[in-house]
């Protein structure tokens, strides 16, 4: 599921980045903001599923319940920044 | 011989007189229409009956008309006082006064009681203003009535206690605990001791008239002069009014005198020069700006028209400026001080002064009298007067002798003269010339003052030369006041140089090697402009000659830099040039449709997702039960409330709002995502061990 989360993200970035190769980076921090908010967000997901993938043995003691309320806190900071900085 | 003769004298008069020269003129119509404009009142009224009675006398003498509205409101009040019991002293002299002006409708009755109180206020006098309202009052009475006898039988003692307020300086105090004298007092004791003169029953002792006489001298030896023959009394004390100053003195003392004069059998030998004086005071002093300034002006040159022994009769020319150009002749009018016709006399100009100078030449000329215009003319101007300032001196002849008796004329009266006329410029010519040789490399005559514009062209090593003549109407050579050539260069720096005169011509010789320096070393062109100006010439001009193409060397280093030019001050402080503002183009923004596109194209990978999820088999079978539910559901729903608030942020609201409500919700999610995701770890620890 983590996977396919990160695959959603990274596509959305995708699209997005086509679009501003089509109509030109203004407004510039909208985009950035858009594609940082994708990036960052697929980035925090890859750092969960790592943290609970259970084969990992440098997260062995850390509970899957505490990466993934890491995950939702970074998340929600993410995307505070993220929502400041789309304008 | 002759005129060897003549100038000595007329040198000895001039240094022995001190006498400087000024005009007066008599009363005129500038005096009638400032006297309406002064004494105008609202409704009718002067404020007090003072004032009234002022106003009153002042319209009379000038002979203007009063409106009947005055007449209404000054008689009611003059009315309301006489026939009160209670009135005072004063208020019962000016409502007398105002009365004999305007002969109100009084009560017969009325006067005998006033002039009984005047006499017992008389009897009981101490202080000088007491007397001189009782005794004024009843000579008031005597003009306007002759039913009530206002004789005084002991005017003798009257006479002494007015008397005994005298000084030995011939003024007089007020009363006898009042150590200050004035001149004013001065004039009004003499106006009440020419009243008890006039009222006595019996002659007074010859004697007290005599000390009088010497009183009136040695109040005339107190008399202030000015150079130009004026004379007036100043008063040491200025009251807080500031009403009491020589014009009040003066105007006092002249009513003082004229009285006394009236009523003396015997010439009181008034100075006629000091009278002169005296009237060319109050002439002086032009158009007073105050109604009580103006009373006194026009009061006391009343009484000088018809003062007994010297009537003060004045020269005056209605113009002073004359131009030989034109042929002005110059006219001289005699009048009394009032404007009225002066007895038979012709008037003789004696002497002509050069002003500035010891030149006088004796005339002795009688000038035609025109009966028409009752004017003096001097037909033509004697030929030895060109143009200038003069002064010229007048002297009246009496037809009959017998009135130099009556009249003061002041013997010789100076007045000062401008002669203007059209002064003739010729041999005007502009020439440059070689340095070393003089030669004249290149001359051209000038029509001045006409239009001229020459061309001329010189470098350093020249010479400009400029030269003209200057010759009065009777061929005397003239020196202006002014007489200036002006350089201007194209950038607007000036040089300016006074052309001086040797002898019969006036030339300037710009020698351009010594001037490089001061020309800033500036070549180009330079306009020419000649300025010949005085006051007596009456074709003075300021005449553009042409241009010089001016060729300098070069600047050295050092060399001074020509001064600034003045900026023109509309380019510098006038409006600006307006700025169209250029805004900024607004970026170039893609068709909505793509953007629109996008937009669905961008939402397409979440419904991806989605199905992806689907596809997975992706379940909620570890979904919390029962009451762990609620803290499931809460938690989701909180992090949903932040999304939310984020997109409310985006859309509204401000950081500080949302970091607000952020911080609340967050403490919220903290503790229901603390309680499920624990009995989440909880359940699956329990499930591992198990």
């Amino acid at each position: 599921i983590i996977d396919l989360y990160i695959v959603f993200a990274v596509v959305t970035a995708l699209i997005q980045i086509a679009y501003v190769a089509v109509v030109g980076s203004f407004p510039f921090n909208s985009f950035l903001s858009g594609v940082l908010s994708c990036v960052g967000t697929a980035v925090l997901a890859v750092s969960l599923r790592i943290q609970v993938n259970k084969e990992n043995k440098e997260f062995k003691d850390l509970p899957p319940e505490r990466a993934f309320a890491d995950f939702v806190l970074c998340n929600l900071v993410l995307h505070l920044v993220i929502m400041n900085f789309l304008g | 011989m002759d005129r060897n003769l003549g100038i000595l004298v007329a040198a000895l008069l001039l240094v022995a007189s001190t006498c400087e020269s000024a005009i007066f003129n008599p009363v005129s119509e500038s005096h009638r229409s400032a006297a309406s404009e002064l004494l105008s009142s609202a409704d009718g009224s002067f404020g007090s009956l003072e004032e009234t009675y002022e106003a009153l006398k002042t319209f009379e003498v000038l002979g203007i008309e009063k409106k009947p509205d005055i007449r209404t409101s000054a008689c009611v009040s003059a009315v309301k006082i006489l026939s009160s019991t209670s009135s005072a002293l004063k208020d019962l002299f000016h409502a007398l006064r105002v009365n004999g002006v305007l002969k109100c409708e009084l009560n017969d009755q009325a006067f005998p009681g006033i002039g009984s109180k005047l006499k017992d206020s008389l009897n009981g006098a101490s202080s000088l203003l007491d007397f001189y309202y009782s005794i004024g009052g009843l000579i008031l009475i005597k003009d306007q009535t002759s039913e009530v006898d206002v004789h005084i039988s002991d005017a003798d003692r009257i006479f002494r206690s007015i008397k005994a307020l005298s000084q030995s300086d011939g003024r007089w105090r007020l009363n006898s605990n009042n150590p200050e004298s004035s001149n004013d007092a001065a004039g009004i004791a003499l106006e009440a001791l020419s009243g008890v003169i006039s009222l006595a029953s019996s002659e007074i002792d010859s004697s007290l008239i005599a000390t009088l006489k010497n009183d009136i001298s040695k109040l005339f030896d107190g008399v202030e002069k000015y150079d130009d023959g004026t004379c007036y009394f100043d008063e040491k004390l200025v009251d807080a009014h500031g009403h009491k100053g020589p014009l009040s003195a003066s105007a006092s003392i002249v009513r003082g005198i004229t009285a006394l004069a009236a009523v003396s059998s015997e010439n009181l030998n008034l100075p006629g020069e000091k009278v002169l004086g005296l009237a060319k005071f109050f002439l002086g002093i032009g158009i007073p700006g105050s109604a009580k300034d103006l009373y006194y002006q026009i009061d006391a040159l009343s009484c000088l028209e018809s003062i007994r022994g010297s009537v003060p009769l004045i020269l005056s020319l209605p113009a002073t400026v004359l131009s030989v150009t034109k042929k002005d002749q110059l006219k001289v009018k005699v009048s009394t001080v009032l404007g009225s016709a002066a007895p038979p006399l012709s008037v003789k100009l004696m002497q002509i002064f050069v002003s500035g100078s010891k030149d006088a030449s004796v005339i002795d000329q009688k000038l035609k009298f025109d009966p028409e215009n009752s004017v003096h003319v001097l037909e033509t101007l004697p030929t030895n007067v060109d143009v200038g300032n003069y002064i010229f001196s007048f002297e009246i002849i009496f037809d009959e002798p017998e009135h130099k008796n009556k009249y003061a004329t002041g013997g010789r009266t100076r007045v000062p003269i401008h002669v203007t006329g059209v002064i003739k410029i010729d041999s005007a010519e502009i020439a440059i010339l070689e340095n070393d040789l003089g030669s004249v490399e290149t001359q051209k005559k000038l029509d001045l003052p006409g239009e001229s514009a020459v061309a001329l062209s010189a470098n350093h090593l020249q010479k400009l030369r400029l030269s003209f003549r200057l010759t009065t109407p009777s061929g005397q050579v003239f020196k202006p006041h002014q007489a200036f050539l002006k350089l201007k260069h194209d950038s607007g720096v000036e040089h300016i140089f006074v052309v001086a005169n040797s002898g019969k011509k006036f030339e300037i010789i710009l020698d351009f090697l010594g001037l490089v320096d001061k020309f800033f070393y500036l070549s180009g062109t330079y306009d020419l402009q000649l300025t010949v100006g005085d006051s007596v010439m009456e074709n003075s001009f300021l005449q553009p000659l042409g241009h010089i193409e001016l060729d300098l060397p070069e600047a050295p280093e050092k060399a001074a830099r020509p001064p600034p030019q003045p900026v023109d001050m509309y380019s510098r402080y006038g409006p600006k040039a307006e700025i169209s503002h250029i805004f900024r183009v607004p970026e170039k923004r893609p068709p909505r449709e793509l953007s629109l596109a996008f937009f669905g194209l961008v939402i397409l990978p979440f419904f991806g997702f989605l199905a992806g999820l689907f596809h997975l088999r992706a379940n909620l079978k570890n979904f919390p039960k029962s009451i762990h539910a609620t803290f499931a559901i809460l938690f989701h729903l909180g992090i949903a409330a932040v999304l939310s608030l984020y997109a409310l942020f985006w859309f509204k609201l401000d950081l500080f709002t949302t970091l607000k409500t952020l911080g609340l919700l967050g403490i919220f999610l903290m503790f229901v995502g603390h309680k499920t995701l624990s009995h989440l770890a909880s359940t699956s620890a329990k499930l591992k061990t198990t």
